[in-house]
Protein backbone atom coordinates (compact mmCIF):
# COMPACT_ATOMS: atom_id res chain seq x y z
CA UNK A 1 0.00 0.00 0.00
CA UNK A 2 1.45 3.35 -1.48
CA UNK A 3 0.42 6.61 0.61
CA UNK A 4 -0.39 8.95 -2.28
CA UNK A 5 -2.42 12.63 -2.62
CA UNK A 6 -5.64 11.05 -4.72
CA UNK A 7 -5.38 8.10 -2.37
CA UNK A 8 -5.96 10.26 0.44
CA UNK A 9 -8.64 12.12 -1.01
CA UNK A 10 -10.57 9.51 -2.16
CA UNK A 11 -10.10 7.82 1.69
CA UNK A 12 -11.76 10.75 2.93
CA UNK A 13 -14.31 10.83 0.42
CA UNK A 14 -14.99 7.00 1.24
CA UNK A 15 -15.01 7.43 5.00
CA UNK A 16 -11.41 6.35 5.37
CA UNK A 17 -12.59 2.32 5.39
CA UNK A 18 -9.97 1.20 2.45
CA UNK A 19 -6.97 1.57 5.42
CA UNK A 20 -5.21 -1.78 5.97
CA UNK A 21 -2.82 -1.98 8.48
CA UNK A 22 0.97 -1.07 8.24
CA UNK A 23 2.42 -4.29 8.91
CA UNK A 24 1.72 -8.03 9.35
CA UNK A 25 1.89 -9.67 12.72
CA UNK A 26 3.66 -12.68 11.89
CA UNK A 27 4.50 -15.60 14.26
CA UNK A 28 8.32 -16.00 15.24
CA UNK A 29 10.04 -18.21 12.84
CA UNK A 30 12.81 -20.84 14.30
CA UNK A 31 15.74 -19.30 12.72
CA UNK A 32 16.90 -15.89 11.19
CA UNK A 33 20.22 -14.30 10.08
CA UNK A 34 19.84 -11.30 12.85
CA UNK A 35 17.45 -10.46 15.32
CA UNK A 36 17.19 -7.02 16.87
CA UNK A 37 16.16 -6.90 20.50
CA UNK A 38 13.76 -3.87 20.57
CA UNK A 39 11.05 -2.29 18.87
CA UNK A 40 11.72 1.62 18.89
CA UNK A 41 12.80 3.64 17.06
CA UNK A 42 16.82 2.86 16.71
CA UNK A 43 15.56 -1.07 16.41
CA UNK A 44 13.20 -0.13 13.46
CA UNK A 45 15.40 2.36 11.53
CA UNK A 46 18.07 -0.86 11.53
CA UNK A 47 15.83 -3.03 10.39
CA UNK A 48 14.77 -0.76 7.74
CA UNK A 49 18.07 0.21 6.84
CA UNK A 50 19.54 -3.76 7.07
CA UNK A 51 16.31 -5.10 4.46
CA UNK A 52 16.64 -1.73 2.06
CA UNK A 53 20.52 -0.91 1.79
CA UNK A 54 22.40 -4.50 2.61
CA UNK A 55 19.18 -6.67 1.60
CA UNK A 56 19.19 -8.75 4.71
CA UNK A 57 15.70 -10.03 5.01
CA UNK A 58 15.63 -12.52 7.02
CA UNK A 59 15.54 -10.88 10.09
CA UNK A 60 13.44 -10.02 13.32
CA UNK A 61 12.54 -7.40 15.70
CA UNK A 62 11.88 -8.32 19.07
CA UNK A 63 9.43 -6.28 21.02
CA UNK A 64 8.47 -6.64 24.66
CA UNK A 65 5.60 -4.59 24.33
CA UNK A 66 4.20 -2.41 21.03
CA UNK A 67 6.13 -1.24 18.10
CA UNK A 68 7.14 2.34 19.12
CA UNK A 69 5.84 2.46 23.06
CA UNK A 70 9.51 3.77 24.02
CA UNK A 71 11.06 6.67 24.41
CA UNK A 72 10.53 6.79 20.54
CA UNK A 73 7.23 7.76 21.67
CA UNK A 74 8.26 9.76 24.75
CA UNK A 75 10.26 13.06 23.72
CA UNK A 76 10.14 16.26 22.67
CA UNK A 77 10.77 15.46 19.05
CA UNK A 78 13.19 17.49 18.35
CA UNK A 79 15.98 17.55 15.31
CA UNK A 80 19.12 18.93 15.08
CA UNK A 81 22.70 18.57 13.85
CA UNK A 82 24.40 21.22 16.26
CA UNK A 83 27.06 19.17 17.97
CA UNK A 84 30.69 20.00 18.63
CA UNK A 85 33.09 17.86 19.41
CA UNK A 86 34.38 15.02 16.37
CA UNK A 87 32.71 11.78 16.36
CA UNK A 88 29.43 13.30 17.55
CA UNK A 89 29.72 16.34 15.07
CA UNK A 90 29.88 14.25 11.78
CA UNK A 91 27.60 11.37 13.35
CA UNK A 92 24.64 14.17 13.71
CA UNK A 93 25.52 15.93 10.12
CA UNK A 94 24.35 12.85 8.45
CA UNK A 95 21.35 11.91 10.60
CA UNK A 96 20.00 14.89 9.71
CA UNK A 97 20.62 14.69 5.64
CA UNK A 98 18.94 11.58 6.56
CA UNK A 99 16.44 12.92 8.01
CA UNK A 100 15.88 15.68 5.75
CA UNK A 101 14.66 13.45 2.55
CA UNK A 102 13.21 10.47 5.01
CA UNK A 103 9.67 10.75 4.34
CA UNK A 104 10.50 10.45 0.30
CA UNK A 105 12.35 7.39 1.31
CA UNK A 106 9.79 5.61 3.69
CA UNK A 107 6.55 7.07 1.52
CA UNK A 108 5.01 8.11 5.11
CA UNK A 109 4.35 11.52 6.85
CA UNK A 110 6.63 11.96 9.54
CA UNK A 111 5.87 15.97 9.58
CA UNK A 112 9.25 16.68 9.51
CA UNK A 113 9.55 20.12 9.99
CA UNK A 114 12.63 22.17 9.92
CA UNK A 115 11.37 25.18 11.61
CA UNK A 116 14.69 25.93 13.10
CA UNK A 117 16.29 26.07 16.27
CA UNK A 118 17.48 28.89 18.58
CA UNK A 119 19.63 28.47 21.31
CA UNK A 120 19.89 31.57 23.34
CA UNK A 121 23.18 33.03 24.73
CA UNK A 122 23.31 35.55 28.01
CA UNK A 123 26.46 36.40 28.73
CA UNK A 124 29.96 37.12 26.73
CA UNK A 125 31.14 33.22 28.05
CA UNK A 126 28.14 31.43 26.39
CA UNK A 127 28.29 33.76 23.23
CA UNK A 128 31.61 32.92 22.52
CA UNK A 129 30.98 29.36 22.81
CA UNK A 130 27.98 30.00 20.97
CA UNK A 131 30.61 31.44 18.09
CA UNK A 132 32.66 28.22 18.64
CA UNK A 133 30.34 25.78 18.55
CA UNK A 134 28.50 27.49 15.02
CA UNK A 135 32.15 27.49 13.37
CA UNK A 136 32.34 23.70 14.42
CA UNK A 137 28.82 22.84 12.81
CA UNK A 138 30.00 25.17 9.51
CA UNK A 139 33.21 23.50 9.11
CA UNK A 140 31.50 19.74 9.39
CA UNK A 141 29.01 21.05 6.45
CA UNK A 142 25.91 22.12 8.08
CA UNK A 143 23.97 25.42 8.67
CA UNK A 144 24.84 27.84 11.65
CA UNK A 145 24.17 31.12 12.30
CA UNK A 146 25.00 33.88 14.89
CA UNK A 147 21.73 36.46 15.84
CA UNK A 148 22.94 39.26 18.03
CA UNK A 149 20.02 40.80 20.14
CA UNK A 150 17.32 42.28 17.78
CA UNK A 151 17.54 39.43 15.25
CA UNK A 152 15.99 37.02 18.28
CA UNK A 153 13.97 40.09 18.70
CA UNK A 154 12.30 40.09 15.69
CA UNK A 155 11.86 35.97 15.21
CA UNK A 156 10.87 35.36 18.61
CA UNK A 157 9.59 38.59 20.30
CA UNK A 158 7.62 36.60 22.75
CA UNK A 159 10.80 35.95 24.68
CA UNK A 160 11.49 37.88 28.19
CA UNK A 161 14.59 39.81 26.25
CA UNK A 162 14.67 41.95 29.73
CA UNK A 163 15.05 39.40 32.51
CA UNK A 164 17.60 40.82 35.45
CA UNK A 165 19.25 37.73 35.94
CA UNK A 166 19.03 36.24 32.47
CA UNK A 167 19.07 38.91 29.53
CA UNK A 168 19.12 37.56 25.92
CA UNK A 169 22.16 38.74 24.09
CA UNK A 170 21.88 36.98 21.21
CA UNK A 171 21.39 33.35 19.67
CA UNK A 172 22.53 30.57 17.72
CA UNK A 173 20.60 29.60 15.24
CA UNK A 174 20.10 26.57 12.71
CA UNK A 175 17.51 26.83 10.25
CA UNK A 176 17.89 23.16 9.10
CA UNK A 177 16.58 21.87 12.67
CA UNK A 178 13.48 21.67 13.60
CA UNK A 179 10.67 18.57 14.79
CA UNK A 180 9.11 15.27 13.65
CA UNK A 181 6.28 13.59 14.63
CA UNK A 182 7.71 10.87 16.84
CA UNK A 183 5.37 7.83 16.38
CA UNK A 184 5.15 8.39 12.74
CA UNK A 185 8.81 8.17 12.57
CA UNK A 186 8.98 4.06 13.95
CA UNK A 187 5.67 3.52 12.76
CA UNK A 188 7.20 4.64 9.19
CA UNK A 189 10.10 2.47 9.64
CA UNK A 190 8.23 -0.35 11.08
CA UNK A 191 6.11 -0.33 7.48
CA UNK A 192 9.21 0.84 5.74
CA UNK A 193 10.58 -2.57 7.08
CA UNK A 194 8.08 -5.04 7.28
CA UNK A 195 7.38 -4.43 3.31
CA UNK A 196 10.97 -5.63 2.61
CA UNK A 197 10.03 -8.75 4.28
CA UNK A 198 11.20 -7.90 7.93
CA UNK A 199 9.02 -9.72 10.84
CA UNK A 200 8.10 -7.04 13.55
CA UNK A 201 7.12 -9.22 16.01
CA UNK A 202 5.38 -7.30 19.05
CA UNK A 203 4.70 -8.94 22.89
CA UNK A 204 8.11 -11.20 22.35
CA UNK A 205 9.85 -10.26 25.71
CA UNK A 206 13.67 -11.98 25.25
CA UNK A 207 14.57 -13.78 28.11
CA UNK A 208 17.85 -14.77 27.90
CA UNK A 209 20.74 -14.87 25.09
CA UNK A 210 22.49 -17.94 23.88
CA UNK A 211 26.05 -17.83 23.83
CA UNK A 212 27.98 -21.06 22.54
CA UNK A 213 31.97 -20.68 22.79
CA UNK A 214 32.19 -16.82 23.03
CA UNK A 215 29.53 -16.52 19.67
CA UNK A 216 26.24 -15.97 20.03
CA UNK A 217 23.61 -18.50 18.48
CA UNK A 218 20.14 -16.96 19.64
CA UNK A 219 17.48 -15.95 22.06
CA UNK A 220 15.07 -17.50 24.58
CA UNK A 221 11.96 -15.44 24.49
CA UNK A 222 8.38 -15.61 26.14
CA UNK A 223 7.58 -17.32 22.67
CA UNK A 224 10.28 -19.96 22.64
CA UNK A 225 13.60 -20.11 21.69
CA UNK A 226 15.02 -18.21 18.09
CA UNK A 227 17.73 -18.69 16.76
CA UNK A 228 20.37 -16.48 14.88
CA UNK A 229 23.39 -15.37 13.96
CA UNK A 230 23.54 -11.92 14.69
CA UNK A 231 21.77 -10.92 17.27
CA UNK A 232 22.04 -6.59 17.45
CA UNK A 233 20.46 -5.25 21.30
CA UNK A 234 18.24 -1.31 20.52
CA UNK A 235 16.93 -1.73 23.97
CA UNK A 236 17.80 2.32 25.28
CA UNK A 237 16.87 2.42 28.88
CA UNK A 238 16.49 -1.30 29.50
CA UNK A 239 20.02 -1.85 27.74
CA UNK A 240 21.94 -3.08 31.19
CA UNK A 241 19.09 -5.67 31.81
CA UNK A 242 19.43 -7.42 28.07
CA UNK A 243 23.48 -7.38 28.24
CA UNK A 244 23.24 -9.09 31.57
CA UNK A 245 21.76 -11.76 29.55
CA UNK A 246 24.54 -12.15 27.58
CA UNK A 247 27.03 -11.78 31.07
CA UNK A 248 28.29 -8.26 29.94
CA UNK A 249 28.00 -5.25 32.23
CA UNK A 250 27.53 -1.85 30.27
CA UNK A 251 28.95 1.33 30.95
CA UNK A 252 25.32 2.62 31.36
CA UNK A 253 23.05 4.20 34.05
CA UNK A 254 19.38 4.32 33.84
CA UNK A 255 17.59 8.07 34.57
CA UNK A 256 14.50 10.01 34.15
CA UNK A 257 13.91 12.46 32.20
CA UNK A 258 10.64 14.32 32.27
CA UNK A 259 9.18 16.08 29.51
CA UNK A 260 5.67 17.86 29.43
CA UNK A 261 2.79 19.23 27.00
CA UNK A 262 0.25 22.47 28.11
CA UNK A 263 -3.52 22.85 26.59
CA UNK A 264 -3.69 23.72 23.10
CA UNK A 265 -3.17 27.36 22.79
CA UNK A 266 -2.46 29.95 19.76
CA UNK A 267 0.78 29.62 17.54
CA UNK A 268 2.79 31.20 19.26
CA UNK A 269 6.75 29.59 19.36
CA UNK A 270 7.25 28.90 15.49
CA UNK A 271 10.67 27.66 16.05
CA UNK A 272 12.54 25.29 18.27
CA UNK A 273 13.78 27.78 21.69
CA UNK A 274 16.60 26.85 23.86
CA UNK A 275 17.34 28.66 27.23
CA UNK A 276 21.05 28.71 28.54
CA UNK A 277 20.63 29.37 31.64
CA UNK A 278 19.08 27.19 33.52
CA UNK A 279 17.84 24.66 30.80
CA UNK A 280 14.76 24.36 29.13
CA UNK A 281 13.93 23.33 25.58
CA UNK A 282 10.29 23.82 24.00
CA UNK A 283 8.43 23.77 20.79
CA UNK A 284 4.94 23.90 19.58
CA UNK A 285 3.06 21.07 18.38
CA UNK A 286 0.66 21.08 15.30
CA UNK A 287 -2.17 20.53 18.20
CA UNK A 288 -1.42 24.13 19.96
CA UNK A 289 0.07 22.18 22.89
CA UNK A 290 3.46 23.64 24.35
CA UNK A 291 6.07 20.60 24.16
CA UNK A 292 8.83 21.13 26.82
CA UNK A 293 11.79 19.42 29.19
CA UNK A 294 14.71 20.30 31.22
CA UNK A 295 17.03 18.31 32.66
CA UNK A 296 17.57 14.87 34.10
CA UNK A 297 15.85 14.45 37.18
CA UNK A 298 19.56 12.98 38.45
CA UNK A 299 18.83 9.89 40.33
CA UNK A 300 18.85 5.85 38.73
CA UNK A 301 15.37 5.33 37.79
CA UNK A 302 13.46 2.82 35.75
CA UNK A 303 9.89 3.95 36.94
CA UNK A 304 9.01 6.55 33.98
CA UNK A 305 8.14 9.29 35.92
CA UNK A 306 9.79 12.02 37.48
CA UNK A 307 9.69 14.12 40.93
CA UNK A 308 8.21 17.33 41.74
CA UNK A 309 11.49 19.39 42.14
CA UNK A 310 12.14 19.04 38.21
CA UNK A 311 8.88 19.93 37.63
CA UNK A 312 8.96 23.00 39.60
CA UNK A 313 12.47 23.75 38.08
CA UNK A 314 11.22 23.42 34.43
CA UNK A 315 8.38 25.64 35.00
CA UNK A 316 10.33 28.30 36.68
CA UNK A 317 12.42 28.51 33.70
CA UNK A 318 9.47 28.35 30.75
CA UNK A 319 8.07 31.10 32.54
CA UNK A 320 11.30 33.23 32.97
CA UNK A 321 11.63 32.53 29.41
CA UNK A 322 8.18 33.23 28.29
CA UNK A 323 6.39 34.93 30.40
CA UNK A 324 3.43 35.10 28.31
CA UNK A 325 2.68 31.54 29.18
CA UNK A 326 2.16 31.59 32.98
CA UNK A 327 -1.54 31.23 32.54
CA UNK A 328 -0.97 28.32 29.74
CA UNK A 329 -2.32 24.85 32.42
CA UNK A 330 -0.06 21.78 31.94
CA UNK A 331 -2.03 19.40 30.00
CA UNK A 332 0.48 16.41 31.09
CA UNK A 333 3.69 15.04 31.89
CA UNK A 334 5.82 12.11 32.31
CA UNK A 335 9.13 10.70 32.31
CA UNK A 336 11.09 8.19 29.92
CA UNK A 337 14.37 5.93 30.57
CA UNK A 338 17.44 7.46 29.51
CA UNK A 339 20.57 5.15 28.90
CA UNK A 340 23.41 7.57 30.51
CA UNK A 341 26.82 6.78 29.69
CA UNK A 342 29.78 8.74 31.27
CA UNK A 343 30.71 10.66 29.05
CA UNK A 344 27.05 11.62 27.86
CA UNK A 345 27.99 9.92 24.41
CA UNK A 346 26.70 6.88 22.27
CA UNK A 347 27.84 3.58 21.78
CA UNK A 348 27.52 1.64 18.42
CA UNK A 349 30.05 -1.64 18.24
CA UNK A 350 31.05 -4.94 18.58
CA UNK A 351 30.33 -6.52 22.17
CA UNK A 352 33.25 -8.90 22.88
CA UNK A 353 31.01 -11.18 22.05
CA UNK A 354 31.48 -12.87 18.78
CA UNK A 355 27.71 -11.98 16.65
CA UNK A 356 26.25 -9.81 19.36
CA UNK A 357 26.25 -5.70 18.52
CA UNK A 358 25.78 -3.22 20.97
CA UNK A 359 23.28 -0.08 20.25
CA UNK A 360 22.99 1.61 23.61
CA UNK A 361 24.20 5.22 25.28
CA UNK A 362 21.81 7.85 23.52
CA UNK A 363 21.52 9.54 27.04
CA UNK A 364 18.75 12.34 26.34
CA UNK A 365 19.06 12.64 23.15
CA UNK A 366 18.23 9.82 20.74
CA UNK A 367 15.45 10.44 18.77
CA UNK A 368 17.32 13.22 16.32
CA UNK A 369 19.49 9.63 16.06
CA UNK A 370 16.95 7.99 14.89
CA UNK A 371 17.73 7.44 11.05
CA UNK A 372 21.71 7.74 11.07
CA UNK A 373 21.84 5.09 14.36
CA UNK A 374 20.21 2.93 12.20
CA UNK A 375 22.24 3.67 9.14
CA UNK A 376 25.05 3.24 11.12
CA UNK A 377 23.91 0.32 12.83
CA UNK A 378 22.33 -2.10 9.79
CA UNK A 379 26.03 -1.03 8.14
CA UNK A 380 27.71 -2.31 11.27
CA UNK A 381 25.80 -5.85 11.45
CA UNK A 382 25.59 -6.42 7.83
CA UNK A 383 29.67 -5.62 7.44
CA UNK A 384 31.22 -6.04 10.63
CA UNK A 385 32.87 -1.94 9.88
CA UNK A 386 31.96 0.84 11.54
CA UNK A 387 29.95 3.21 8.99
CA UNK A 388 32.07 6.16 8.46
CA UNK A 389 30.16 8.85 10.28
CA UNK A 390 30.24 6.41 13.81
CA UNK A 391 33.99 5.44 13.73
CA UNK A 392 34.16 6.77 17.46
CA UNK A 393 31.05 5.28 19.25
CA UNK A 394 33.57 2.64 20.78
CA UNK A 395 33.01 0.59 23.65
CA UNK A 396 35.97 0.92 24.72
CA UNK A 397 36.80 4.26 24.85
CA UNK A 398 35.62 4.43 28.48
CA UNK A 399 38.19 1.42 29.66
CA UNK A 400 40.64 3.30 27.84
CA UNK A 401 40.02 6.60 28.42
CA UNK A 402 40.89 7.46 24.45
CA UNK A 403 38.09 9.30 22.56
CA UNK A 404 35.75 10.19 25.18
CA UNK A 405 33.10 12.62 23.72
CA UNK A 406 32.28 14.77 26.45
CA UNK A 407 30.37 17.23 24.83
CA UNK A 408 29.17 19.24 27.77
CA UNK A 409 32.40 19.33 29.23
CA UNK A 410 31.57 18.43 33.27
CA UNK A 411 33.58 15.25 33.06
CA UNK A 412 33.49 12.17 31.82
CA UNK A 413 31.73 10.36 34.80
CA UNK A 414 28.60 9.10 36.13
CA UNK A 415 26.26 11.69 37.28
CA UNK A 416 27.50 14.67 35.57
CA UNK A 417 25.71 14.33 32.65
CA UNK B 1 10.85 11.31 46.92
CA UNK B 2 11.47 12.40 50.41
CA UNK B 3 14.52 10.73 52.25
CA UNK B 4 15.43 10.44 56.36
CA UNK B 5 18.40 11.26 57.19
CA UNK B 6 19.90 9.67 60.13
CA UNK B 7 20.77 12.83 61.54
CA UNK B 8 17.89 15.30 60.12
CA UNK B 9 15.19 12.99 59.94
CA UNK B 10 12.47 13.16 56.97
CA UNK B 11 13.80 15.48 54.38
CA UNK B 12 13.06 16.84 50.97
CA UNK B 13 14.86 15.04 47.66
CA UNK B 14 16.15 19.16 47.22
CA UNK B 15 18.77 19.15 49.89
CA UNK B 16 20.59 15.97 48.51
CA UNK B 17 22.86 15.71 45.82
CA UNK B 18 23.20 11.88 43.77
CA UNK B 19 26.48 10.70 43.58
CA UNK B 20 25.13 6.74 42.08
CA UNK B 21 26.10 3.42 42.80
CA UNK B 22 27.75 2.90 46.69
CA UNK B 23 30.86 0.62 45.42
CA UNK B 24 33.71 0.01 46.73
CA UNK B 25 36.49 1.80 45.80
CA UNK B 26 39.74 -0.26 44.60
CA UNK B 27 43.41 -0.02 46.11
CA UNK B 28 45.27 2.87 44.10
CA UNK B 29 47.64 -0.11 42.42
CA UNK B 30 44.99 -1.84 41.69
CA UNK B 31 44.66 -2.67 37.96
CA UNK B 32 43.07 -0.96 35.06
CA UNK B 33 39.94 -3.52 35.05
CA UNK B 34 39.35 -2.61 38.74
CA UNK B 35 39.55 0.65 38.36
CA UNK B 36 37.35 0.25 35.16
CA UNK B 37 34.55 -1.51 36.75
CA UNK B 38 34.29 1.14 39.32
CA UNK B 39 34.62 4.06 37.52
CA UNK B 40 32.61 2.87 34.12
CA UNK B 41 30.93 -0.60 34.94
CA UNK B 42 27.37 -0.50 36.28
CA UNK B 43 24.83 -3.18 37.28
CA UNK B 44 21.98 -0.78 36.47
CA UNK B 45 19.59 -3.18 38.17
CA UNK B 46 15.57 -2.58 38.08
CA UNK B 47 15.09 -2.78 41.37
CA UNK B 48 16.51 -2.13 44.82
CA UNK B 49 20.05 -0.47 44.51
CA UNK B 50 22.77 0.82 47.15
CA UNK B 51 23.11 4.22 46.84
CA UNK B 52 25.84 7.65 47.85
CA UNK B 53 23.97 10.66 48.94
CA UNK B 54 25.17 13.73 49.77
CA UNK B 55 23.14 15.22 52.06
CA UNK B 56 24.33 18.99 51.20
CA UNK B 57 21.79 21.37 52.36
CA UNK B 58 21.85 19.64 55.71
CA UNK B 59 24.24 18.15 58.33
CA UNK B 60 26.71 17.40 55.36
CA UNK B 61 26.61 13.35 55.65
CA UNK B 62 27.48 10.93 53.14
CA UNK B 63 24.68 8.50 53.08
CA UNK B 64 23.84 4.98 51.85
CA UNK B 65 20.48 4.69 50.36
CA UNK B 66 18.76 1.32 49.49
CA UNK B 67 16.07 2.53 47.31
CA UNK B 68 14.08 0.55 44.25
CA UNK B 69 14.89 2.44 40.89
CA UNK B 70 11.62 0.57 39.66
CA UNK B 71 9.18 2.11 42.08
CA UNK B 72 11.26 4.97 44.03
CA UNK B 73 10.17 3.25 47.14
CA UNK B 74 13.74 4.05 49.93
CA UNK B 75 14.19 0.84 51.65
CA UNK B 76 16.93 1.71 54.33
CA UNK B 77 19.03 4.97 55.19
CA UNK B 78 22.21 4.72 56.94
CA UNK B 79 25.41 6.99 57.40
CA UNK B 80 28.06 6.12 54.77
CA UNK B 81 30.10 6.11 57.48
CA UNK B 82 28.58 3.38 59.09
CA UNK B 83 27.00 1.00 56.53
CA UNK B 84 30.31 -0.44 54.94
CA UNK B 85 29.07 0.49 51.43
CA UNK B 86 31.34 3.18 49.89
CA UNK B 87 34.63 3.68 49.64
CA UNK B 88 37.68 1.55 50.37
CA UNK B 89 37.28 -1.66 49.82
Amino acid sequence: MRFAGWRVLKEGLTGNRGWGPHWRDPEPKREYDVIIIGGGGHGLATAYYLAAEHGITNLAVLERGYLGGGNVGRNTTIVRANYYLPGNSEFYSHSLRLWESLEQELNYNAMMSQRSILNLYHNDSQRDAAVRRGNSIVNQGDDAELLDREAVGKSAPYLNFDNNRFPIQGALMQRRAGTARHDAVAWGFARGADMRGVDLIQNCEVTGIDVEGGKVTGVQTVRGPIRAKKVALAAAGRSSQVAAMAGLTLPIESHVLQAFVSEGVKPLIDQVITFAEGHLYISQSDKGGLVFGSYLDFYSSYAARGNLPMVEHTMETCVAMVPAISKARLLRSWGGIMDMTPDGSPIIDHSPIDGLYLNCGWCYGGFKATPGSGNAYAHLIATDRPHGAATKFKLDRFRSGHGLMDEEGTGAQHNLH
Amino acid sequence: MRLTCPLCGERDRREFYYKGAALHRPAPDADLDAWHDYVNLRENPAGPLAELWYHEMGCGSWLTVTRNTATHEILEVALASTSGLGGPA
